[in-house]
């Protein structure tokens, strides 16, 4: 049943009167079967109301107990989003995808701790979201670009992921789930978790990991493949060209003190035996390629 | 953020850490003036730039004479500083902090950073200080020291003193190196920094303990509820093009190298980087228009990257999500009409609208390179950057021929 969420997943938005989570909302109801699955919005100053008939609760409690909804998404502006989140997870939600670009790490770094021992997953901040194609879409990927199939996506990056699955598509090859797990350098999922739910499903059958510089999860998630991954997984890693010490747009994407180069993760991916790419126009032929 | 050394001991000190006392100067009369109101007869004169190495490359003297600050004052002030940190270019010194000298008995490191696999702030102590602790974890990684802390709690004392001890503080200067640490960790939390460092912590003769040097950075995503720290930003040693970019809301990096490149998303961004230099060329910037970029967002971009006197061609890379590809190609025509487009523009639309966006792209007129993917976009651009320069070649000895026939 791919990963995390599908055609019966139920999702309520917090932060829906807010120009972009009414947009995105709309674009998310209209995509598969997101007339049924976007079924409450939160904020407690308009509470009673509804956003083009979906009705709008004071609390992420009232949401889940009127409407059943088990997963959230976040468009809350980022000096309240954490606190949007750490609500969802009082709230013993399943999920909450947060979209919100530019949270303080110090709030990231607070919350995380707060969802310690706690049911709730979080994917985000600053990421694009997650689709199940032909199924539902949580998040700002255009919809139509992606199309059912047994591939599975994890990336740190939004467009970047889009381009991989307009790779794949070019191949032929549907996909899963689709996962942007965030840029921001405290955030919830991270490549290793999401490989592990790719490896347990039975709907996925290869996986193609895109990571960029800073950190350590791409390393981290690849000594776990070496030892566990019972299916094919492929990567490529952006920001091979990058200079040390600097931000390259996303916060967490910056190499310090030499640690978090793309030179260094993809060694490791491939002394764990992964096949990776330099070539960023490679990623769609790199999958097909090992595809049993 | 990146924040000067006398900013950040500014900060330090309003909790709890003991520094150096100092004065910041502009000039070397506020040099010497600053001297004699320290007193004393050891003074440092530090070159304050937001790099680091600035001892081993020059910046940091000791005078024992107020005649010697002067003349170390008027050689610092003013001087092109190369470090490891700057770039063969270096920076100019801009400020001095002078401060009173200290007796080093022992010196250590302290850090704090925030670690990305345990989501949690990181003490990281260790007693070889005054040295490149990226070196020190690299040949003696025991001579490291670590505390993940609690969010809630904070620094511990039980934790701040089992730290100290590790790294070798003498009994004596404990309770003092204590309450240092959690001073540190306070003005680390209570400013949202992403670093800071005392590196070298001194150990007096006295058993004192001195924060000697201090480095700290910001959170850019906390400085809204900062303003006073905001305040601090030194646009001097700050890239013009970087600072122009933030004006816009374009995050964009300097690069060394010819080719341009626009595109929306850093992943993106970055492997579009990465695969000009697969084919062979050069990126000259990083340039992120972000999701919602406007005709006028990318006219701007265009500005930015035209800038550059090394610019030989421009790759547009977007992949229309959200955004529209139409809504980007008439930004692209207008801006290429607007700036007179003098390098060749090689583009690449994929996604929302892509049919739209390249038929308003091929009716512009305009001498645009149009590609199918990313590797017919890089190896159009390669190819357009080396005979654009290759041009510039010729026409450069052409005119040196007209010169040398006149």
């Amino acid at each position: 049943m791919a990963i995390l969420i599908n055609r019966n997943t139920r999702v309520m938005t917090q932060g829906i009167t807010g120009k972009t989570g009414q947009f995105h909302t709309r674009m998310c109801r209209d995509y598969a079967n997101g007339k049924n699955c976007f079924v409450a919005g939160v904020n407690p100053k308009k509470a009673g109301e509804d956003f083009e008939g979906i009705p709008v609760y004071a609390t992420v409690e009232e949401a889940k107990q009127a409407t059943g909804a088990t997963v959230s998404v976040i468009y809350v502006p980022p000096p309240y989003a954490a606190a949007a989140i750490d609500e969802a997870v009082d709230a013993e939600l399943d999920l909450v995808v947060c979209i919100t670009e530019g949270i303080p790490v110090r709030d990231m770094v607070r919350t995380c701790y707060k969802m310690q021992g706690r049911k709730t997953r979080l994917i985000g901040p600053n990421c694009p979201g997650i689709i199940t194609p032909d199924e539902i879409k949580i998040g700002i990927m255009p919809g139509y670009i992606h199309k059912k199939g047994r591939v599975g996506v994890v990336s740190r990056s939004g467009t970047l992921t889009y381009e991989a699955v307009a790779q794949l598509m070019e191949q032929g090859l549907g996909q899963s789930t689709c996962i942007g797990i965030g840029g921001d350098p405290v955030n919830g999922l991270k490549h290793l978790d999401v490989m592990q739910l790719f490896n347990d499903d039975d709907e996925t059958d290869a996986v193609l990991m895109v990571g960029e510089i800073g950190g350590s999860d791409e390393e981290d998630c690849a000594r776990w493949v070496r030892d566990n991954m019972r299916k094919p997984l492929v990567g490529f890693i952006a920001g091979m060209t990058a200079p040390q010490g600097k931000r390259m747009g996303h916060a967490g994407a910056v190499i310090s003190g030499g640690k978090g180069t793309a030179q260094e993760k993809l060694a490791v991916m491939e002394a764990c035996g992964i096949k990776v790419t330099r070539n960023p126009a490679e990623m769609g032929k790199l999958l097909k390629s090992v595809l049993r | 953020m990146k924040i000067h050394e006398y900013q950040a001991k500014n900060i330090l000190r309003e909790f709890g850490v003991t520094t150096p006392r100092g004065i910041a100067c502009f000039s070397v009369d506020e040099a010497i003036a600053a001297a004699r109101k320290l007193d004393g007869g050891l003074w440092a004169v530090k070159a304050q730039i937001h790099a680091g190495g600035r001892g081993k490359g020059g910046g940091v003297k000791v005078a024992k004479s107020l005649d010697e600050v002067k003349q170390l004052a008027g050689k610092i002030l003013g001087m092109t500083l190369v470090t490891h940190q700057t770039g063969p270019q270096g920076q100019v010194v801009r400020r001095l902090l002078i401060e009173e000298g200290a007796d080093i008995r022992k010196e250590f490191y302290i850090g704090l950073v925030v670690d990305r696999g345990s989501r949690r702030v990181c003490l990281i102590a260790s007693s070889e200080g005054g040295m490149d602790i990226e070196e020190v974890a690299v040949r003696t990684p025991e001579k490291i020291h670590k505390v993940f802390i609690d969010p809630v709690t904070g620094l511990t004392q039980l934790d701040a003193y089992g730290i100290a001890r590790k790294a070798g503080i003498p009994e004596p200067a404990l309770a003092e190196a204590c309450a240092l640490l959690q001073g540190l960790y306070q003005a680390f939390d209570g400013t949202d920094a992403s670093l800071a460092e005392i590196n070298p912590l001194v150990l007096t003769a006295g058993d004192h303990v001195i924060a000697l040097d201090a480095k700290m950075n910001v959170d850019d995503n906390a400085l809204f509820r900062h303003p006073e720290i905001a305040a601090l930003r030194d646009l001097d040693e700050e890239d013009p093009a970087e600072i122009e970019a933030s004006k816009y809301d374009l995050s964009y990096v300097s690069l060394d190298g010819d080719i341009g490149c626009l595109v929306n998303g850093a992943g993106l961004a970055m492997a579009t980087m990465d695969i000009i230099k697969l084919y062979g060329g050069n990126p000259a910037n990083f340039l992120d228009v972000g999701g919602g970029a406007t005709a006028e967002k990318v006219t701007e971009a265009f500005k930015l990257m035209l800038r550059n006197p090394k610019l030989q061609a421009i790759l547009v890379n977007i992949f229309g999500g959200i955004m529209k590809c139409d809504v980007i190609a008439e930004g692209v025509v207008a801006a290429a009409r607007e700036v007179k487009l003098n390098v060749p523009l090689v583009v690449r639309l994929e996604g929302t609208n892509v049919d739209l966006g390249k038929k308003i792209l091929a009716e512009s007129a305009l001498p645009i390179i149009s590609a199918g993917n990313m590797a017919d976009a890089a190896e159009k651009a390669v190819r357009a950057a080396g005979s654009s320069s290759a041009a510039t070649v010729r026409s450069t000895v052409a005119a040196a021929a007209a010169a040398g026939e006149a």
